[in-house]
């Protein structure tokens, strides 16, 4: 079965031959939000410590993900090992797209709106990002997050609802839009979509290592959106507001309002802490 | 008369969607043109699209009173009503219709803005409750709305400007249909209203605006006793102290987006700015605290430094960080214990929280000054300013050094 997507191989990868079982994986059914892990990044033991107690069969599973699982063994061991496989490449992806350049492979994603638009009126058709609730496997399946209203909502597609959470994990959006606060889609108006208002992205990094990643958003947040505020942008948030025969609803008014004074104390906060 | 086929049947080819329609086409198609002993009315309620219509009762079609001043609106009139209420056409008055297709969409049309008014009515409310009550609307896409129950609304009254959209009575936001087949679906034709009156109607289906998280289970010892009290909280009756107000308990947790388990902290320029649209007080009385104008009752905005210090308290009283994880744990167990957290002074907080202590301080005007004053100094690296509670926060937020 890992050899249905032999064809693709040569144009998918520029690793020749290896790529296999990648593709295989990334071009199935549901499995669309995962991006490409770079071969390098697998092959470093580094980036996978801790995993091999998560896996069972991990060795075959690790040989499995990169093709070089050996032919003669058994259906039902495979059959298995598959499962196993599927498990690791979810969790190394998980560690992978909080790399610089698995940030940029997701960003990339993000850009061509692979994970769906924002359910909410009033977010425009905000594009979204995938995000677990938790970081162990088996737990939640996957979610989305979107940066305008800052809230999450379930994949419409049941075969993403599938999808485990933990393969991308708690922190993949947060850290985006910390790296890359130019990104931060404004709180209203149309969304910006389009790959020219991208800015001062961090220079590629090739595979680099997960123990790099805290010194990188260092440089990274040091560096960029300097001239980005973002304390009074929820001034800015359109709000649906129930009405019956054009009045309010006294009580669903009531506690908008509610809401509303504590944005706005929340705003003065934030503004205070930026004049000191 | 033959029936049109399928709208558009292009609409349905959405690859996110979850086909579950296509044989309500199939038998809305085939009903409609073999047998005559299904009306319009229930031919175009079973289309694929259609399922947030009810069948308006032909006797409120059949009192002008309920359709004054649409005829200005529908073209065709006559011809559109005959179509609606199964009339067979004049013969002379047939040939100078021009084209079918227009008297149908004239026909949707009326039904549409028929259809506006009489789910404002009881019989059409209980049409539209039995649809609710069937799951015919399905649920809030927001995932701490749980499930919520969502109902169909326009945005205008008018036909012709937006297509329908979901109302959630949890989180008191509206949402675009999951599938791409409700977007040929006019949001006229459910009308600005409705949604609104439904759940004022049916107040135990309405959410009321407060919500006090159930106690945290208790974390200190992992006694077997912890699943007897866990389950107390949900068997207390809910009481919302406005009668007019919504009768169900709601689902407060809101969203705490995280980085390597840290809460990323609101001085991040990618700090969270949206919580408070889906907060709710703990209590009633806390929603009076705010007054017509949206002003906290008892304070001056002039009044800077009081301000703010209750500001911040206000913040981390309302909080769910306390809540969303203690009331969670389901939800966030396995999270919590991803922390790595160091043994928290947030302990201390929660067990004042949950024992309802600050409750009457929390309501009283003078509550900040309540709490002890702030080790400013003490605590800071390069925050100049952290006020009282925020102490907690600061252990386990993230927050980029140069935020
Ligand atoms: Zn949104
Ligand atoms: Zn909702």
């Amino acid at each position: 079965m890992f050899h249905r997507a032999v064809e693709e191989i040569s144009t998918g990868s520029d690793s020749d031959y290896s790529r296999c079982w990648v593709s295989w994986f990334l071009s199935s059914k549901g499995n669309e939000y995962f991006c490409e892990v770079d071969e390098d990044f697998i092959v470093d033991r580094f980036n996978l410590t801790g995993l091999n107690s998560e896996v069972s069969n991990y060795n075959q599973a690790l040989e499995l993900i990169t093709d070089n699982l050996d032919e003669d063994i058994q259906d039902d061991l495979r059959a298995s090992l598959d499962v196993q496989a599927r498990l690791l490449y979810g969790l190394i992806h998980a560690r992978w797209i909080v790399t610089t350049r698995g940030l940029q492979k997701m960003l990339d994603k993000y850009k061509r709106v692979e994970f769906g638009r924002c359910p909410r009126v009033m977010c425009q058709q905000q594009p979204l990002l995938p995000v677990g609730l938790t970081d162990t496997p088996y737990q939640k399946s996957v979610k989305l997050y979107c940066g305008r209203c800052e809230d999450i909502y379930s994949p419409k597609s049941s075969r993403h609802a599938a999808i485990d959470g933990a393969y991308f994990g708690t922190t993949f959006p947060h850290l985006l839009f910390l790296i890359y606060p130019n990104l931060i889609p404004p709180k209203s108006g149309p969304p910006l979509d389009s790959a020219s208002t991208m800015r001062n992205e961090p220079a590629e990094g090739g595979s680099r290592r997960r123990r790099n990643v805290r010194d990188e958003i260092q440089e990274a947040v040091a560096g960029d959106g300097a001239d980005i505020n973002t304390s009074s942008v929820a001034l800015k948030v359109e709000r649906y507001r129930p009405r019956i025969y054009g009045f309010q609803v006294n009580e669903v008014a009531k506690l908008q309002r509610w809401q509303e004074a504590l944005r706005d104390r929340q705003v003065q906060r934030l503004e205070a802490l930026e004049d000191r | 008369m033959p029936r049109p086929a399928d709208p558009d049947p292009e609409l349905q080819e959405d690859d996110n969607d979850d086909d579950e329609i296509m044989d309500d086409q199939e038998d809305g198609y085939t009903s409609s043109t073999t047998t005559s002993t299904v009306t319009w009315i229930s031919w175009f309620c079973s289309l694929p699209g259609h399922e947030y219509f009810c069948e308006v009762t032909e006797d409120f079609i059949e009192d002008d009173f309920n359709l004054t001043g649409l005829n200005v609106m529908v073209p065709f009139w006559k011809e559109a009503m005959e179509m609606v209420m199964d009339i067979e056409p004049d013969e002379d008055a047939a040939t100078k219709i021009p084209d079918v297709s227009i008297v149908e969409s004239s026909a949707e049309m009326l039904y549409g803005l028929v259809h506006q008014r009489f789910i404002l009515t009881r019989a059409g409310l209980q049409a539209m409750i039995d649809k609710y009550e069937n799951n015919a609307f399905g649920v809030c896409p927001r995932v701490l709305c749980r499930s919520s129950t969502v109902v169909p609304c326009g945005r205008s009254d008018l036909p012709g400007l937006d297509t329908v959209k979901l109302y959630c009575p949890n989180c008191n936001d509206i949402y675009v249909p999951p599938s791409s087949r409700y977007q040929g679906v006019d949001g006229a034709f459910f009308g600005t209203t409705f949604a609104h009156l439904f759940f004022q109607s049916y107040r135990e289906l309405a959410p009321a605006p407060f919500y006090k998280p159930p106690p945290p289970p208790s974390s200190t010892a992992s006694s077997p006793s912890s699943n007897a009290s866990a389950i107390e909280p949900a068997s207390e009756a809910f009481v919302n102290p406005n009668p007019y107000g919504g009768q169900k308990r709601a689902e407060g947790a809101i969203y705490y987006p995280r980085i390597y388990g840290f809460k990323v902290s609101e001085r991040a320029k990618s700090g969270p700015r949206m919580q408070w649209m889906r907060v709710r007080p703990e209590s009633p009385e806390q929603l009076d605290r705010v007054d017509w104008r949206g002003h906290w009752i008892g304070e001056y905005s002039d009044d800077d430094d009081d301000d703010e210090d209750g500001g911040e308290m206000e913040m981390q009283d309302f909080d769910p960080d306390v809540t969303y994880e203690d009331d969670d744990d389901e939800e966030e167990e396995e999270e919590e214990e991803m922390q790595a957290e160091p043994p928290r002074a947030s302990g201390s907080r929660r067990m004042v929280g949950a024992a309802g202590v600050v409750q009457s301080a929390r309501t009283a005007p003078t509550a900040a000054g309540l709490r002890p004053p702030a080790p400013v100094k003490t605590q800071a690296i390069n925050i100049p300013r952290i006020a009282s509670s925020g102490q907690v926060r600061v252990v386990r937020q993230y927050i980029p050094a140069a935020a």
